[in-house]
């Protein structure tokens, strides 16, 4: 029997996952899913911010498109930190596609305008 | 001077919600006016994700979030003004602004909502002795200068007080490089978010001292060395239990206080312990007229819970400025056992359908029942397989239990 | 060449160099800290005392009563916020009630003006004080004052009329003899006719680098409670205990912006940098307040903060000169803010050769203060400069207009706690939690300096710590 705690949502749901996978404790089907994937393969959603060449905006801040898996965290912050961006950009825009090829998108999350 | 029917200060989550209610309640002489120099409030620099699932039903950045509540605005031209600090409200009504384009300038209102947000609570405030020097600041202000600025505040750092923001701060700082040696919290709980002990200390090995607290802080100019320590259960330092630190940053997540200047000169009641206003059901102050709602009224876990207490106290105020609004029936809300504070305190239930009372309990409890009573008799149970001090929690009571009312009161007891 | 040399730019050394600014001198300030009123005048009470209580006949009687009669003047010419709030000390036993009493003749020995005020009267004019008050003696003439607006606005109007300030600047050795002292510093090597040891908790350092020990300066130290503004009426008057057997008792007073201070503690230390607060001395204030008022609200706390005192072992200011053209002017603890004044004309007289120059302007330009303009004035700055529509500070209501004056005068904030003790950002509820990055980015700008380079107080506390990411860093 394994615990933890459901980080999908601010709920934060206290689950209990036993030998043949069955999640009791959830208050949606998305504890489900994320009991098991964070017994065989953690992942996590990161954000940050690029720095701004252009813009109104000193730093742009963004999101990976879906959550990256849990050891890859530092891979994929190294890799948003070499980035530089030029305004007029729209939100949501994407800023690194498919970073190292984990299919995941880095895109950003605020409109970034001309200075 | 120009007049409006509504004034909203404050263009957060909170005043944003409450403009768009109030129009599309029928008001649209509305002047809404924001510090900053976009709308969106705090939610700017808050840019991890965990926003909006009751809203938008998605998980969104506070950017993103910020984003799609302001362009509700923007499609139903509301008048706004940015870079605008209110500087003053007079009895009658009459709101001085100021900004570099139009200098002071005074406009009137039929009503006023105060969407003003918190303010973090301070070292000064919960009186950490020791040498003052650079490096203790507030998680908030960490966030501005990193989010916002992109500047690192420090590389090795310790944080007192579990609340969110600290939590937050925590990992973003471990992201940009900086090394954080733990988190110490003076209650024997935690009073962040699960989810937020789980992905942002786990994750990263960041140690949770629980009924531990800073005792003093050293350093002439730069800090040097926080000493953390123990504490009873009376919340008072234990000898013999310290331990010394070396750090250059302390952050501070000890507490957020609803910020109401502008109105508190004006003589409204402020609630003993939410430190907001206290409000009846429309979300109107002791002052009739004026309005409050978001963390200016009490602190919020969640953006999405704002932005539905903005909506709220829009379409009060609408109702307020047609004189709609009954007010000659009002029974008391009062806090029982167990709970710390509720919220709103006061209800004439000619304004509602449903009566929706927002408490927070006092400790921890595992198995228990939320009871609300009128006088004496039970009118609603409902069991709970836990509830926490830092997780807000609601009972809703429907109309036709609140018939003949005396006085409500919202208790928790062990189940 | 120098005429003067003042070490020190706490208030007793820029009121000597706004003194001697008055003749045609050329006169060099050190300050071993990279701003002006950075020691004792930084941490204290803010009082301008009567003089009712020091011992007669000694320099602190003398000097104290010469100087709160200056006070007015030089407060208008400097534009420095100052009140004669009048101060109360309370009696609540047979014991303090006798005291006063021998106070009331103290009193007529320094020829100060004092009145006895019995329970009823006492109630009546401060109605949140003590139910224990019994009696109380009210010295209408002592006032509260901003004693970091004192300090730069002296230093500023000393440098406005040609004395030179040099700051990050210690002095290491001092030799010579009168007509061509030389001061090594970590900055420089100086030469001046004249010395004027104005160094604070260090005067005994200072003048043993160059003269015989005579006396020594120990540093007894103050912690203090501010709370934040609620209301201007709560108490009006400063609020001592009676010096008594029990010990010398606390304050509780107002400022001149109307915050509240409670302390000081009164404590020897070993260390002459030590302003530390620590939770049992702070619980103990508390304890000593509750003889003055019975609720303080320490739920409007909004800092706590400790200065030393300059105690010379001769029990009295050292005011004299040991070897010709060497001056000292140290062990000024309380009453000292008040007496500084008359201290710098009796130190001026040491200065043998000089002449008054027909330039010298008294006038500081005054500093503005949005929050006490009428909408009209106000509109009439932005129109000169929108930079003053523009609020930083939400808790003071400071604008960004103020804040690039207070950089840019002499004597200008180099660091954010410079521009907080000029005008006040970060003195409210938030403590900087708001605005202290705009402040930052409002430096870096008018000083042209890199925010890395932004300080927040003493040397080496420097508000960032790196630039983040970006492959091209600049």
């Amino acid at each position: 029997m394994d615990k933890m705690i459901c980080i999908v949502c601010p709920r934060g749901c206290h689950l209990e996952i036993d030998e043949n996978n069955n999640v009791t404790g959830n208050f949606c089907p998305r504890g489900v899913k994320y009991a098991i994937n964070e017994l065989s393969h953690p992942e996590r959603m990161i954000t940050s911010t690029v720095k701004v060449l252009s813009g109104d905006l000193k730093r742009l801040s963004v999101a990976t498109s879906k959550p990256i898996p849990k050891e890859k965290i530092f891979d994929v912050m190294n890799e948003i930190k070499k980035v530089e961006v030029r305004g007029p950009l729209p939100i949501n825009s994407v800023i690194i596609e498919n970073v190292l090829g984990l299919n995941v998108d880095i895109i950003s999350t605020r409109v970034l305008k001309e200075k | 001077m120009t007049n409006y029917d509504l004034i909203i200060i404050g263009g957060g989550s909170g005043g944003i919600a409450a403009a768009v209610s109030a129009y599309d309640n029928g008001i649209s002489s509305i002047l809404l006016i924001e510090k900053e120099a976009y709308l969106g409030g705090i939610l700017l620099q808050c840019i991890h994700n965990g926003f909006g699932l009751h809203t938008y039903k998605e998980e969104l950045t506070g950017p993103e979030y910020a984003n799609r509540a302001s362009s509700e605005l923007l499609k139903r031209k509301i008048n706004y003004k940015l870079n605008s600090m209110v500087i003053d409200i007079t009895p009658d009504f009459v709101v001085t602004y100021t900004n570099k384009e139009e200098g002071y300038q005074q406009v009137k209102a039929k009503a006023i909502i105060c969407a003003t947000g918190c303010s973090e609570r301070s070292r000064g405030a919960i009186a950490i002795p020791g040498d003052r020097p650079q490096g203790v600041m507030s998680a908030g202000q960490a966030q501005k200068y990193l989010n916002i600025e992109g500047y690192m505040v420090g590389k090795k750092v310790f944080i007192l007080g579990s609340g969110d923001i600290g939590l937050i701060m925590a990992r973003r700082m471990v992201l940009e490089g900086a090394e954080v040696l733990g988190v110490a919290e003076i209650m024997p709980y935690s009073n962040g978010l699960n989810r937020n002990i789980v992905q942002c200390l786990n994750d990263y090995n960041i140690p949770l001292y629980l009924s531990h607290t800073v005792k003093e802080i050293k350093g002439q100019g730069k800090l040097e060395k926080i000493v953390i320590c123990k504490v009873d259960d009376k919340l008072q330092y234990i000898d013999g239990t310290e331990q010394e630190i070396s750090v250059d940053t302390l952050l501070l997540s000890v507490g957020l206080i609803p910020s109401n200047p502008l109105i508190e000169n004006l003589g409204v009641e402020i609630h003993p312990r939410t430190k907001g206003p206290i409000v009846d059901e429309s979300y109107q102050t002791s002052i009739p007229g004026i309005f409050s709602c978001g963390n200016s009224l009490h602190v919020h876990d969640l953006v999405d819970f704002v932005s539905l207490e903005g909506k709220k106290a829009g379409f009060f105020a609408a109702k307020y400025i047609k004189n709609e609004l009954c007010t000659n029936q009002k029974v008391d809300i009062k806090n029982g056992v167990g709970v710390s504070y509720v919220l709103p305190t006061q209800v004439d239930i000619q304004n509602i359908d449903e009566l929706q009372i927002n408490f927070r309990c006092v400790k921890p409890f595992k198995t228990c029942y939320i009871i609300v009573k009128n006088g004496d008799k039970v009118i609603k149970t409902i069991k709970k397989p836990y509830l926490v001090p830092s997780e807000m929690e609601k009972v809703v009571i429907k109309k036709d239990l609140l018939q003949n009312l005396d006085y409500l009161t919202v208790e928790v007891v062990d189940g | 060449m120098y005429d003067v040399i003042i070490i020190g730019a706490g208030v007793i050394g820029a009121s000597i160099a706004r003194e001697l600014s008055k003749y045609t001198l050329k006169v060099l300030v050190i300050e071993k800290e990279n701003d002006v009123c950075e020691g004792t005048t930084s941490a204290n009470s803010a009082i301008i005392h009567s003089g009712y209580d020091p011992e007669p006949n000694t320099k602190k009687a003398y000097y104290n009563v010469l100087g709160n009669k200056m006070y007015d003047k030089i407060c208008q010419e400097l534009d420095v916020s100052f009140r004669r709030n009048g101060s109360i000390t309370i009696a609540v036993d047979d014991e303090e009630a006798k005291i006063l009493d021998e106070l009331v003749e103290r009193a007529r020995l320094n020829n100060v003006e004092v009145k006895i005020l019995n329970q009823q009267e006492l109630q009546e004019i401060e109605p949140n004080i003590t139910k224990k008050a019994i009696k109380g003696l009210l010295a209408p003439t002592a006032g509260i004052i901003n004693p970091f607006e004192l300090n730069v606005a002296l230093m500023e109007n000393a440098m406005d009329n040609g004395v030179e300030l040099s700051l990050n600047d210690k002095v290491l050795k001092i030799s010579g003899e009168f007509g061509n002292y030389q001061v090594n510093t970590t900055k420089s090597v100086y030469h001046s006719k004249y010395l004027i040891n104005a160094s604070g908790v260090f005067g005994d350092e200072i003048n043993d680098t160059i003269n015989k020990s005579y006396f020594e300066i120990k540093a007894r130290k103050g912690e203090y409670f501010v709370l934040d503004h609620f209301d201007n009426d709560f108490i009006k008057h400063t609020l001592f205990n009676v010096p008594s057997s029990k010990g010398k008792g606390v304050i509780v007073a107002p400022t001149t912006s109307y915050n509240y201070i409670v302390g000081p503690s009164s404590e020897f230390v070993d260390s002459k940098d030590d302003v530390s607060t620590d939770y049992i001395t702070l619980n103990q204030i508390k304890k000593s307040a509750t003889n003055l008022v019975d609720n303080i609200d320490y739920s409007k706390q909004i800092r706590q903060f400790a200065g030393l005192r300059a105690v010379s072992s001769t029990k009295d200011f050292v005011i004299d000169s040991p070897k010709k053209g060497f001056i000292n002017v140290t062990g000024i603890q309380s009453p000292g803010l008040t007496a500084a004044p008359a201290i710098a004309i009796d130190v001026a007289k040491f200065i043998e050769e000089k002449e008054l120059k027909v330039t010298y302007n008294p006038r500081r330009k005054p500093i503005v203060r949005m929050k006490n303009l009428s909408l009209e004035e106000r509109n009439a700055l932005v129109k000169q400069d929108p930079r003053y529509g523009n609020i930083i500070c939400r808790c003071e209501k400071i604008s960004e207009g103020e804040i690039v004056d207070a950089i840019n005068r002499n004597c200008g904030a180099t660091t954010v706690k410079g521009v907080k003790k000029r005008v006040r950002p970060g003195f409210g509820k938030c403590q900087g939690g708001f605005c202290e990055v705009s402040v930052v980015n409002i430096l870096s700008r008018e000083l042209n300096k890199n925010i890395l380079d932004i300080e927040y107080g003493k040397k080496g506390s420097n508000v960032v710590s790196n630039k983040m990411g970006g492959a091209s860093n600049d």
